[in-house]
């Protein structure tokens, strides 16, 4: 474990333009990043000799509520040849969220992206389909953001019990 | 039922008369029981499941449940169905469609709501943002079918229930 956190950090530092660092007691080991890195470092992770993660597992979005006002998103790889698991945090202000996607090196980004998209509104530039993937394609408002509101009506029907 | 009647004379008025005369083949009934007997004899459902109650009505169509008994074999268009039996939790992304398949569907027509979610929103109804609270808010339920899921048994006593609605329908007040 100690091993391959000394060779992710010693890979990754050169390529990275921002700071960033292991999170604390995380499992599986965690990366934090900013926003405008993701891109270039999910390239190395996937493309490198030593790290080949060539899965991407997940993208779980999570709101972290008004007051904190950030948003997050983390990425779940896993490399197949190595038996390795990493996860990428990145941290996203409420208003306005971008992120570069990475569908461009995972193709299972793709629908999980649309889902993040879909249910906290977290855009993806360069996303070749960015749709809502489970709401219909007219609703209102992200529904897994913590202050959301459904609306009142949809299509004439209520929404409300 | 009453007894076998030998000719026109021995009828009594204002009883169901279903029995042939004789030999001569002939059956006099009223036409209202002719069209509700033949009606809910082939009742045609829809095949169509939303969520875990299409599990309980495919096992009403297995052998231990046999649906088949009651005429019912599964149809997979609506221009052929007469009972659409919404098996499942009805989301709003899917009302539409729900609502598209019913007007398609020739008259006469007929609804089972089968389970919580499609009766009132079932375990979605407080924090379901997405879930209708009640498939009877998009078009007209015939029956209800209680239970998370019901199970068979359930659903084909509702089937039943059904049953017994259409043997009171009338042409003249249809």
């Amino acid at each position: 474990m100690r091993d391959m956190e000394d060779q992710l950090l010693s890979i990754l530092t050169p390529i990275a333009h921002h700071p960033f660092h292991a999170v604390p007691d995380s499992a599986p080991y965690t990366l934090q990043l900013h926003a405008q890195d993701v891109t270039r470092i999910c390239q190395a992770l996937q493309q490198h000799d030593q790290l080949y993660f060539d899965q991407l597992s997940c993208i779980t979005g999570l709101d972290n509520g008004p007051e904190a006002n950030t948003l997050e998103v983390i990425y779940h790889l896993y490399s197949i040849p190595f038996n390795r698991s990493l996860a990428l945090r990145v941290v996203l202000p409420r208003e306005a969220p971008e992120l570069e996607s990475v569908a461009s090196l995972w193709k299972s980004a793709n629908w999980l992206e649309r889902e993040v998209f879909d249910m906290y509104g977290i855009h993806f530039t360069g996303h070749p389909d960015l749709r809502r993937i489970l709401m219909p394609a007219d609703w209102e408002g992200f529904p897994l953001r913590r202050d959301y509101q459904h609306q009142e009506t949809y299509l004439g029907v209520t929404v409300k019990y | 039922m009453s007894e076998p009647v030998n000719s026109i004379a021995e009828l009594k008025p204002g009883t169901h008369y279903r029995e042939s005369f004789g030999n001569s083949g002939l059956v006099v009934t009223k036409l209202d029981d002719l069209f509700n007997w033949s009606r809910l004899s082939s009742l045609f459902p829809m095949t169509f499941g939303l969520a875990c109650c299409a599990i309980e009505f495919m096992s009403t169509g297995s052998t231990p449940y046999d649906m088949d008994r009651f005429g019912m074999a599964p149809r997979a268009t609506p221009r052929q169905s007469d009972v659409m039996i919404i098996a499942g939790t009805v989301t709003f992304k899917m009302a539409d469609r729900i609502k598209r398949l019913y007007e398609q569907m020739a008259e006469p027509r007929y609804v089972i709501s089968m389970g919580s979610c499609a009766n009132c929103g079932g375990p979605y109804w407080q924090h379901g943002y997405h879930v209708v609270k009640g498939v009877d808010r998009i078009i007209p339920v015939d029956v209800y079918v209680p239970g998370c899921p019901p199970r068979p048994e359930a659903l084909i006593g509702g089937i039943l229930k059904l049953h017994e609605k259409i043997r009171e329908e009338s042409i003249l007040n249809a």
